[in-house]
């Protein structure tokens, strides 16, 4: 065994157990229809899943999204829905 | 092998000249009695020009330990030191430190832990912390200090090791008390300690991410547990290895994990650690002048514990005390006592035995409290069993 396994902390040992999107019940959809790009969602979410680009501003990713709905909470227009997961989405 | 310097220091000075000779590239440190001078001593030969190192002067202990150990992950070999409510301070990243698996040397100074209020010698500190994942060893003299130092970072560096390295020393009784010492020749020390590998530790490379420590559940934690456990126990090798190199190269053997002191025939031995072997082995001869065959044994590594080589140095003895210079709050014994006995378990010796605790709070352990010793341990050498814990107060 490499010797320098499980000893310190770090690199690809710790970095696949990173997996906070399989803790997701519900999931979060973006209307971009009543989005403002305000940013607010991006500013709030905890694990940085909101990402911007320049063609389409801000937009959801589901690989660390773990659902906790904050961005649903605080968006001013309404426009991210919460559904549970699994289901039709 | 190049000239050694002789020269006149304190314990605190020694570990400084010590540690200035394992060419640190970070040391940081927060002034606490009875530690202080050991910083001041080496700020001043940075100020001179003696040593080339970065000295980050931080507000606490806390940030002390924090900023080597970003050093330490940075690729630097690092040096602190600290004593009692600094090493109570630092009790957070100290724990990291050794987690992570940085290696480190940091000199004790060891004092009492308040309260009552006090800044006297004393081992509670260090040995308080004994659970969090250090090497800890204890020094006699002052030329220890400065041999243990640099045996210290070629221990904690080795690659089967990885682990950091307290040097505690007692507070005043060492860390003030002046004696002759044997300086080391930069030349040969270079050649013991080669200079720092960055293979050995987890490095930041800013042209190569990774994540240092990362949130990781139980059953991959345990897999980081099971290794530092076989490390620690890889160590037990390593510190006597090291020893056997240690005195090739400059002419002085302390016996690695444990010392041995007059034991071959003895029937009765006091176990010690550190500055208090010194009354302890004077008591001894003095025993020995009077036809008892008395030795003692000086345990010089805390953690690991050596529990091999001390079970086999008391194999055939009648009758064992261990002199503690703190307590074990959850059993009524000194600290020592305790782990000795843990060790004992697995042998069907049966001893007469007990726990002494003195020395606390800066109260000196003298000849005469080792020759009560030796006659209490006389008197009960054939009532095997355990005796009541012997109290060194004088009134």
């Amino acid at each position: 065994m490499d010797k320098r396994a499980f000893r310190t902390p770090v690199g690809d040992e710790g970095l696949y157990i990173l997996d906070t999107a399989s803790w997701r019940t519900t999931r979060p959809i973006m209307d971009k229809s009543t989005c403002i790009n305000c940013g607010l969602c991006m500013a709030y979410c905890p694990v940085n899943a909101v990402k911007w680009a320049k063609d389409t501003k801000f937009f959801l990713t589901y690989d660390y999204c773990k659902g906790c709905g904050i961005c649903a909470q605080e968006c001013p227009k309404n426009a991210i829905m919460m559904e549970k997961e699994g289901e039709d989405t | 092998m190049t000239m050694e310097k002789r020269l006149v220091l304190t314990g605190n000075s020694a570990a400084a000249e010590a540690a200035a000779l394992c060419r640190p590239d970070v040391i940081a440190a927060y002034p606490i009695t009875p530690q202080s001078s050991v910083v001041e001593h080496l700020a001043q030969m940075v100020y001179d020009g003696d040593l080339d190192a970065e000295l980050v002067q931080v507000e606490s202990e806390h940030t002390a330990m924090s900023v080597v150990q970003g050093a330490a992950v940075g690729g630097g070999r690092t040096f602190t030191a600290t004593s009692s409510q600094g090493l109570a301070l630092m009790y957070e990243p100290y724990f990291r430190m050794s987690t992570l698996r940085l290696p480190t040397v940091m000199a004790i100074a060891s004092r009492e832990m308040t309260s009552p209020e006090t800044i006297w010698s004393g081992q509670q500190d260090a040995v308080s912390v004994r659970e969090a994942g250090w090497i800890q060893m204890f020094c006699e003299s002052n030329q220890e200090i400065v041999d243990m130092i640099i045996q210290g970072y070629k221990i904690s560096e080795h690659p089967d090791v990885c682990i950091p390295v307290n040097v505690c020393y007692d507070g005043f009784y060492s860390s003030h008390s002046i004696s002759g010492v044997s300086l080391p020749g930069q030349a040969d020390v270079d050649a013991f300690l080669p200079s720092y590998s960055k293979n050995y530790s987890a490095i930041l490379d800013p042209n190569k991410a990774l994540a240092l420590d990362p949130m990781t559940p139980g059953n991959l934690l345990m897999k980081y547990r099971q290794n530092h456990l076989a490390s620690m126990q890889n160590a037990l090798g390593v510190i006597d290895q090291t020893d056997q190199d240690f005195a090739k190269k400059f002419g002085r053997s302390y016996g690695g994990l444990i010392e041995e002191y007059r034991c071959d025939d003895a029937d009765i031995v006091i176990v010690t650690m550190g500055s208090m072997t010194g009354a302890g082995k004077d008591a001894i001869d003095a025993a020995r002048d009077d036809g008892i065959r008395a030795g003692l044994i000086k345990l010089r590594f805390y953690r690991p514990f050596p529990a091999a080589r001390m079970v086999n140095a008391l194999k055939g003895k009648k009758a064992f005390c261990v002199m503690d210079r703190s307590v074990c709050f959850g059993w009524d014994k000194g600290s020592m006592y305790v782990e000795i006995l843990a060790a004992l378990s697995a042998s069907a010796e049966k001893y007469s035995y007990f726990s002494a605790i003195g020395g606390l709070g800066g109260a000196d352990i003298s000849l005469e409290d080792f020759l009560q010793l030796i006659t209490q341990l006389n008197r009960i050498k054939n009532t095997p069993g355990e005796h009541k814990t012997h109290w060194l107060i004088k009134q």
